[in-house]
């Protein structure tokens, strides 16, 4: 087995009072997407600074690519491309200056830049857009050029904070489709998201919350977790009454609302099924349908963030 | 194959190039204010005190009294707005500001005058400005103290004794500034104060504004070292201020009659310096703060005030508190000042100031090496993470 890309141990970032990382511990396997996934103020993009060389940390260590991140911040930057919450491009260049340029703050010699160009604008697809201004881009081909630009130097390593905010469902699926191709180049992505229905296209997650890993593993084995019970999902047009009413049953293991719809965990699909549409009739609710359903990921972190309350 | 730091330095030159030459109201805004500023304020700024409006009172209306105002009335330094019977007018006509100096001639003028006594002329200013006013004392003592020689020396010669001089007589001659022309004086310290504010504030903004659009954070990723982005940024500026202080200079002379009467390559060395200066402590100033609001703050604070005070510019430095003396160093307009009134004005060589261009040197490369140091240390905590430096 060789060695991982990336290992933290107990790493911790306090600023002043407040614990924003405590204590985390993982390894990213070589090549793997790594998904990092929690709410808004978790700690994912502080882990990522710290690895990065961005942030020192108050405790713990890590190593990026074999190097210590306190030690040798200089040698982890040549290994690993960045690309932060902000599309970090100059708006005022076009996308070939904003290419060239980012091909010269890594020290590309010009030949190398000539033949990685083509490369980049392939894989952001702005064949024949060379010359616009970046500004006028969308948010879709902005990522994905921030994206070229933070691989042009062939990193083994790529960080991507929150990469998908803001851009639209299509150019979205087509940003993990360029994750999945980098991974199978052997480059290992590490990749932080708040959008929990991303955690799919990974192959190892962790789940950070208030600055704790609560949750890890593959995205099958985080639902097998939780296939222990079934899960009934009860589309209604009063799905808050109808949250109101079932979570205080004693057979209800679990509730909470996705959209015009409520999850709800039982013990037993037909008997549960039964008591939930019995209860309900009491409150004049009458479900649309009541429908087994596979857990997504998101059944599994809002379980698991509301075992650790 | 790690590249040497100068091998970074093209690609930021570029990039900041095309930026600034894309930013056309910024690039505007560098190349021609200095002129703009130069040619309103040079105008605006004049301490020469002309036609100041006086009243005469003769009091005696003899010969020698007569010449005497004649000698008000032909100068153009005053202008004789009114001539009274009685002194208790003048208050009347100074409160109103209808003259702002009144000449008071004494009944017992011509008497005194030729037996050789002092006769006490009476000469009233307005003080309410105390700078006009003085000067304006100036020019009626000079113009008493000749008519008065004259006098007396004419009054010994008719009595026979021909040839006669007078003891003393100071005779003081005005160099290099032979009118006392104010412009001359104050055109070279307008250059250093406009050149200084606009330097700063253009490069305040080039780094802050990396960290407020989160560019700042790619790049502190990347291998590119701090003193490659802090030079690569620097010397665009440089240039575009160059031809900036040249247009300034050029109007300096074409406008205001100021030329350079010494070494311009002398002079072109202590620009460069002081314009590095300027613009290194733009770059301090953009690296150490978050936004662009408070970069524009302190540089307009670190600028405008101690440019204009304590740069010897309008007041003379030696006037000041030992204190204050000392913190004058650490303005470097005050020893551009020094190197553009010896070259300028004086013709001087090196001698004359190269510790001003000694000092000019450091102050530019210090301000340097401090944003280079700042810029690692903070690098790429932008807006929200900073506070996290202190824990």
């Amino acid at each position: 087995m060789p060695e991982p890309s990336i290992v933290v141990r107990s790493l911790t970032k306090r600023f002043g009072g407040f614990t924003a990382v405590d204590a985390v511990s993982f390894d990213v396997r070589r090549g793997a997407i790594f998904g990092f996934l929690g709410a808004n103020g978790a700690g994912k993009s502080t882990t990522i600074r710290m690895l990065c060389g961005l942030l020192d940390p108050t405790s713990g260590t890590a190593t990026v690519g074999g190097f210590d991140v306190g030690r040798e911040p200089e040698r982890i930057k040549r290994v690993i491309g960045y690309m932060s919450q902000k599309f970090s491009l100059y708006e005022d260049l076009t996308v070939l200056e904003n290419i060239r340029f980012f091909g010269g703050v890594y020290g590309l010699p010009s030949k190398v830049l000539q033949a990685r160009l083509p490369w980049v604008l392939e894989l952001a697809g702005l064949n024949g857009r060379e010359r616009s201004l970046t500004r006028t881009l969308s948010a879709g081909w902005k990522q994905r050029l921030a994206l070229g630009c933070a691989v042009l130097h062939e990193p083994e390593i790529v960080f991507l904070d929150e990469p998908t905010g803001g851009v639209d469902p299509a150019s979205r699926r087509r940003f993990w489709e360029l994750i999945n191709g980098l991974s199978e180049r052997g480059v290992t992505v590490f990749v932080t998201t708040h959008y929990l229905d991303e955690a799919e296209y990974c192959n190892d997650i962790r789940l950070i919350h208030a600055g704790r890993i609560v949750a890890g593993g593959g995205p099958r084995e985080l639902k097998a977790e939780i296939i222990r019970h079934p899960i009934l999902e009860v589309a209604t047009d009063r799905p808050v009454d109808a949250l109101e009413v079932l979570r205080r049953e004693p057979w209800v293991l679990e509730t909470s609302i996705f959209g015009a719809a409520l999850h709800v965990g039982v013990a037993d699909e037909a008997e549960g099924r039964r008591l939930i549409l019995a209860r309900l009739a009491r409150e004049g609710i009458v479900p649309d349908r009541v429908d087994r359903i596979v857990p997504s990921l998101e059944d599994v972190f809002i379980r698991k963030i509301e075992e650790q309350a | 194959m790690k590249a040497p730091p100068r091998a970074f330095i093209g690609p930021v030159m570029r990039k900041e190039v095309r930026q600034i030459r894309r930013d056309t109201r910024s690039l505007v805004f560098m190349l021609l204010l200095p002129a703009f500023l130069l040619i309103v304020f040079g105008l605006a700024l004049n301490f020469d005190i002309k036609h100041v409006p006086l009243a005469v009172v003769d009091l005696e209306g003899s010969r020698l009294s007569r010449g005497l105002v004649e000698k008000f009335r032909t100068t153009e330094y005053f202008d004789v707005k009114a001539t009274l019977d009685r002194t208790g007018d003048i208050d009347d006509l100074m409160a109103r500001e209808k003259i702002k100096a009144a000449l008071v001639i004494p009944p017992t003028f011509s008497e005194d005058l030729l037996a050789g006594r002092s006769p006490s002329v009476q000469f009233l200013l307005d003080g309410a400005n105390a700078m006009s006013g003085t000067t304006a004392a100036g020019y009626a003592a000079a113009i008493l103290q000749s008519y008065a020689q004259r006098t007396t020396l004419e009054a010994l010669e008719r009595r026979g004794a021909g040839g006669a001089t007078l003891p003393l007589a100071t005779q003081v001659r005005v160099w290099y500034n032979p009118e006392l022309k104010s412009a001359r004086f104050l055109l070279p310290g307008l250059m250093a104060f406009i050149l200084m504010v606009i330097l700063t504030t253009s490069t305040a903004f080039s780094i802050v504004r990396e960290k407020e659009r989160g560019t700042m954070e790619q790049l502190a990723v990347s291998p590119l070292p701090a003193s490659a982005l802090i030079v690569g940024k620097l010397v665009p500026y440089v240039l575009i201020s160059l031809a900036s202080a040249h247009l300034v200079l050029g109007l300096g002379g074409v406008l205001f009659g100021v030329g350079v009467k010494g070494s311009y390559l002398l002079l072109l060395l202590g620009m460069v310096l002081f314009l590095v200066a300027g613009l290194g402590q733009g770059l301090l100033i953009s690296a150490v703060t978050r936004t662009q609001q408070v970069a524009f703050l302190l540089s307009v604070l670190t600028t405008i005030l101690p440019t204009f005070i304590l740069s010897g510019f309008v007041f003379p430095i030696r006037n000041m508190p030992a204190v204050v003396q000392a913190v004058t160093y650490l303005v470097p307009a005050r020893h551009f000042l020094v190197v553009l009134r010896s070259v300028i004005l004086k013709g001087a060589g090196l001698p004359a100031f190269w510790e001003q261009m000694l000092l000019l040197a450091a102050f530019a490369a210090s301000t340097l090496a401090l944003s280079v140091v700042m810029l690692r240390r903070g690098e790429g905590r932008g807006p929200r993470r900073r506070a996290g430096r202190a824990a």
